[in-house]
């Protein structure tokens, strides 16, 4: 019997160098059931060119580091099935937007997690290890609040669909204020004054226009534009109160 | 640094956000003008008329209709933002959001229309 | 400008627009029913003329939307223009104040 042709993808990827920073070159990879875009960018770097640069750890959609731009879209590669974004046989892989290129597929994170702890990112814990554990009750609406936002991976995949971080350079971005609101419904925290001054404002919450790109694009299906407007209600309030 | 480009931008979130950043503009960029033709009614009834007679051109009547709907259209959006950021967002409905902003601007732009040809 | 005070704007422009919304509901339905046979001075001054309602009607819609126009032009040259800082700030203030001088002008010729 006569081996069947494999089908092919055209995929164009970024690739650095050059006048204009970089341009896209195309690649021909062989097209399987159940394939992935992070095994199609696999696959080029095994197969065709090792010196392509790409980052990704878990494959399984939890660490948040393989996110690229695929057909215009940001994504998270590892859980994106090629079936579901290929056009015809064609693919187009580039890195995030709204970040600094540092070679090929990879983009420097930096922005993204400065601005992550600007906006008061981190727990300030209120207890010691002599205290006791404290206890939220799940159905309270502030441990749902936390609940519906709680489950980020930190991938970028908003902070780069988000036409605001482009327009606003100092814009914390939808992952560090839906942090923040997490952090602002959680009843163990001790910073909530504080982190609230930080996410008010233009480089905060009340930059966002409700375009909801972050939503639109979150994997996790997060809504960072509900967690943003909670903020946008706390924010206020406190103004009213004169306490921001 | 990349930046996103319209395939992205595709999405009725975001076409409501454009609706209503073109229609603010373009209603504050009329305001100025709006306000001028009526401050014509201090010189008297006839300098007011003269204007209302310049408008009767089909190009400017057709404006008027654009103008009517582009401040229903910033009304409608308007309202959906009230209602996102006070009220609180609803995932699930927000294509029916941008959909009944679209349709009341789209109706009071008829009616006016309706009765102004 | 301070967070408090983007706050404080913020709060300001979603305040006129809850008063523009109502405004301009009736604004709409005026038009709607005003055009109907055709524009005329008399028919417009006949409604406004001397009628305090109107007058206290336009004067609060003129004032809200002094502040509410502003403050959008000043976000989308911050944003569109990269336009930003107290020179602009200024400008917009500007802006503002005079808005709301040619707006009362016209609601004073269309009431007095």
């Amino acid at each position: 019997m006569a081996m069947r042709e494999p089908e092919l993808l055209e995929v164009d990827v970024w690739r650095s160098g050059g006048d204009a920073g970089g341009q896209f070159r195309t690649y021909a990879v062989p097209r399987e059931d159940a394939q992935t875009v992070l095994d199609v960018v696999t696959w080029i770097q095994r197969k065709l060119d090792p010196t392509l640069a790409y980052r990704f750890a878990c494959r399984v959609g939890m660490c948040g580091s393989c996110a690229m731009t695929v057909n215009g879209r940001a994504r998270w590669t590892c859980r994106t099935h090629v079936a579901k974004v290929a056009r015809g046989n064609r693919l187009q892989i580039a890195p995030l937007a709204n970040l600094p290129v540092v070679r090929d597929l990879v983009v420097d994170m930096r922005a993204f997690f400065d601005k992550w702890a600007k906006a008061g990112g981190q727990f300030t814990p209120t207890a010691s290890r002599r205290d006791d554990f404290v206890r939220v009750a799940p159905d309270t609406p502030a441990r749902r609040e936390v609940d519906a936002a709680i489950e980020c991976i930190g991938c970028g995949v908003c902070y780069a669909s988000c036409d605001i971080v482009a327009w606003n350079p100092a814009y914390l971005g939808p992952a560090a204020l839906n942090r923040a609101w997490t952090l602002q419904n959680d009843v163990r925290d001790g910073d909530h004054p504080a982190r609230l001054a930080a996410v008010a404002g233009d480089a905060g919450c009340h930059a966002c226009h409700t375009q909801a790109a972050c939503t639109e694009r979150c994997p996790k299906q997060l809504s960072p534009t509900t967690s943003i407007a909670g903020l946008k209600r706390m924010t206020a309030r406190a103004a009213l109160k004169g306490e921001l | 640094m990349r930046t996103a480009d319209w395939r992205n931008r595709d999405h009725p979130s975001y076409w409501a956000f454009l609706v209503h950043r073109v229609s603010g503009l373009t209603l504050a960029l009329f305001l100025p003008l709006h306000f001028w033709v009526l401050g014509r009614a201090l010189a008297g009834e006839a300098a007011l008329d003269e204007f209302l007679r310049w408008t009767e051109q089909p190009l400017v009547k057709a404006s008027e209709v654009a103008l009517v709907f582009l401040l229903a259209a910033h009304l409608a959006g308007g309202l959906r933002l009230l209602l996102i950021e006070f009220v609180g967002w609803r995932r699930q409905a927000k294509q029916s959001w941008v959909a009944i902003a679209a349709g009341v601007a789209l109706f009071c732009a008829l009616a006016f229309a309706l009765n102004l040809y | 400008m301070s967070a408090r005070s983007e706050t404080r704007l913020w709060l300001a422009q979603r305040a006129s627009a809850a008063v523009l919304a109502l405004c301009v509901l009736v604004h709409l339905a005026t038009m709607i029913v005003a055009v109907k046979g055709g524009l005329t001075a008399a028919e417009i001054l006949g409604r406004t003329r001397g009628n305090p309602a109107w007058a206290a009607f336009y004067a609060v819609f003129v004032a809200a939307v002094a502040i509410h126009a502003p403050i959008g032009l000043r976000t989308i040259a911050s944003e569109w223009l990269q336009w930003r800082g107290r020179g602009a700030d200024a400008f917009w203030l500007v802006v503002g104040a005079a808005l709301f001088a040619i707006g009362i002008r016209a609601v004073a010729a269309v009431v007095l």
